[in-house]
């Protein structure tokens, strides 16, 4: 098992949704974070001054998946999440060492 | 006549409770934008309140109500309210003014409507003292300082012509001048804090009583029949409105509230006027019309985006006709359609339409002037992060 951590566009949400779900893939969980890459941020030229956002509102989803289903996940949040421009986010992948469902004990 | 003390006492709590329905309309608009931009959404309608009110003690009242020029514009011997003292008829001249100066700061406020989340708050003050001055004076002017439609007869009770209609027309021509927000019509922009729109619409309902009720200018039975009009027309439109939605989809209160303004909106004009049956009917059907409206704006692409101009500009419109039809000779001593007088049909027509080309026209004429000399619209970068950080330094979301 995997997990899969992709950090994208709030207002990308929806259509990254859309697209797992029709590719069959239905669990995530969702948080609202904030945060910044390597472009630091935003810098806004206001009256001469600058004014700095240096953490952006982004939206994480968290999945845990099958090994094999890692690269077509991955591809299909990297194809509907991307702008082409900065900010679009990252995904991270890394092993899970075990899972145990809460109602069914499995 | 000199001066009642009911009547004094009666506009100058009508005034402050119209006052509140300017940050009402903040608070309206705020809850449907997203979470970046509430605070700049309200922030504005304070702006419009703050501007407004300078600009109509110094030119604005004159330009409305002093001495007719050509039926087109009020002359200029109320300069710095120059004559508007403390005695008058039946209320002092200075309660007069300041109660059309909350008419005129609300008036703006619903303008930013059509630049949610995109505008310049530098080049919105600059656009508003323009448009305050050149579309709401002179149409303030044409209806109640003794401009051509008020010679004309054209039927305005409390501002249906003058505040809905100039500010929903304007705010289309802002719109189609700034352009749709970046990502419209491709990602959701739903509305983000529904109880603050709700609050919002709260304040609106509550001071609508004193914009149409106070609108008589007199504690008396006229203000009565305002008042429960103007009630009877917002239930009406909520409403027709939820029914509808609830057809499409679910009855969101969304569209509740949207409703119940547009009944309100719609009543304006009439609401010292028509009875409360009539009352029924115009705020009911107005429901039904602005809910139209603004599927059809959805439909073409456009992103005016707060509607204004579905529920203020076409309910304004139809309040004024609908005002044609049902006017009563027993309540505001003129017929309508109804009651055997089609002439009166004809003058709402004419007035709605010439204030609705009007407004239209010189805002789009302002918006690109402003435009050129300072640009209307904030950065691609600065809309991004929301003008709430990018105008103002501030935000809602920690």
């Amino acid at each position: 098992m995997k997990q899969v951590t992709a950090i994208i566009r709030p207002e990308k949400l929806e259509e990254v949704k859309t697209a797992l779900e029709d590719r069959g893939y239905f669990p995530m969980t969702i948080s609202e974070v904030k945060g910044r890459g390597a472009q630091k941020g935003i810098c806004i030229q206001y009256r001469g001054s600058q004014i700095k956002v240096d953490t952006i509102p982004k939206v994480e989803i968290y999945m845990v998946v099958n090994d094999e289903d890692v690269r077509p996940i991955t591809d299909t949040i990297r194809k509907s999440a991307r702008t082409g421009k900065f900010g679009d986010g990252k995904i991270f992948v890394s092993p899970i060492e075990e899972v145990i469902g809460i109602r069914t004990d499995e | 006549m000199p001066i009642s003390a009911g009547d004094t006492a009666f506009i100058i709590i009508c005034t402050a409770l119209v006052m509140l329905m300017t940050p009402g309309v903040g608070l309206f608009y705020g809850g449907m934008v997203r979470r970046k931009n509430l605070i700049s959404m309200i922030a504005m309608s304070f702006v419009s309140f703050a501007i407004v009110s300078i600009q109509w003690v110094t030119v604005g009242y004159t330009l409305s109500f002093g001495s007719d020029i050509a039926g087109f514009i009020g002359g200029l011997d109320h300069l710095f309210l120059n004559g508007v003292g403390m005695d008058g008829d039946g209320i002092p001249d200075m309660l007069f003014m300041v109660f059309q100066l909350a008419f005129a700061g609300v008036t703006l406020a619903i303008l930013t409507s059509g630049v949610a989340g995109r505008i310049k708050l530098s080049s919105f003050m600059v656009l508003g003292v323009l448009w305050t001055t050149l579309v709401y004076d002179p149409l303030a002017h044409w209806a109640w300082g003794g401009g051509w439609a008020h010679s004309l007869g054209a039927l305005d009770f409390a501002g249906g012509t003058v505040v809905h209609i100039s500010s929903g027309f304007g705010a289309l021509a802002l719109a189609l001048v700034i352009g749709n927000r970046v990502g419209f019509g491709k990602y959701s922009m739903e509305a983000e804090n529904v109880p603050i729109t709700l609050l919002g619409g709260a304040m609106l309902w509550f001071g609508w009583f004193a914009f149409n009720a106070g609108s008589a200018l007199a504690a008396d039975g006229l203000a009565v029949n305002a008042l429960v009009v103007t009630n009877i027309s917002a239930a009406s439109g909520a409403i027709t409105w939820m029914l509808a939605s609830w057809i499409k989809g679910k009855p969101s209160s969304l569209g509740l509230i949207s409703g119940a303004v547009a009944g309100l909106v719609a009543i304006t004009p009439g609401s010292g006027f028509v009875g409360p049956m009539a009352a029924i009917f115009i705020g009911g059907s107005a429901g039904l019309l602005c809910y139209s409206a603004l599927l059809f704006r959805v439909r073409k692409g456009l992103d005016e985006s707060l509607d204004a101009w579905a529920v203020h500009g076409v309910g304004g419109f139809w309040g004024a006709i609908a005002t044609g039809i049902f006017a009563t000779a027993a309540i505001g001593g003129v017929n309508g359609l109804l009651y055997g007088n089609p002439g009166q049909f004809v003058i709402q027509l004419v007035d709605a339409s010439v204030a609705a080309i009007y407004a239209f026209g010189m805002t789009y004429i302002l918006a690109k002037l402003v435009d050129k000399i300072m640009g209307l619209r904030v950065t691609e970068e600065e809309e991004y992060v929301g003008l709430d950080i990018s105008q103002h330094g501030e935000s809602t979301i920690a």
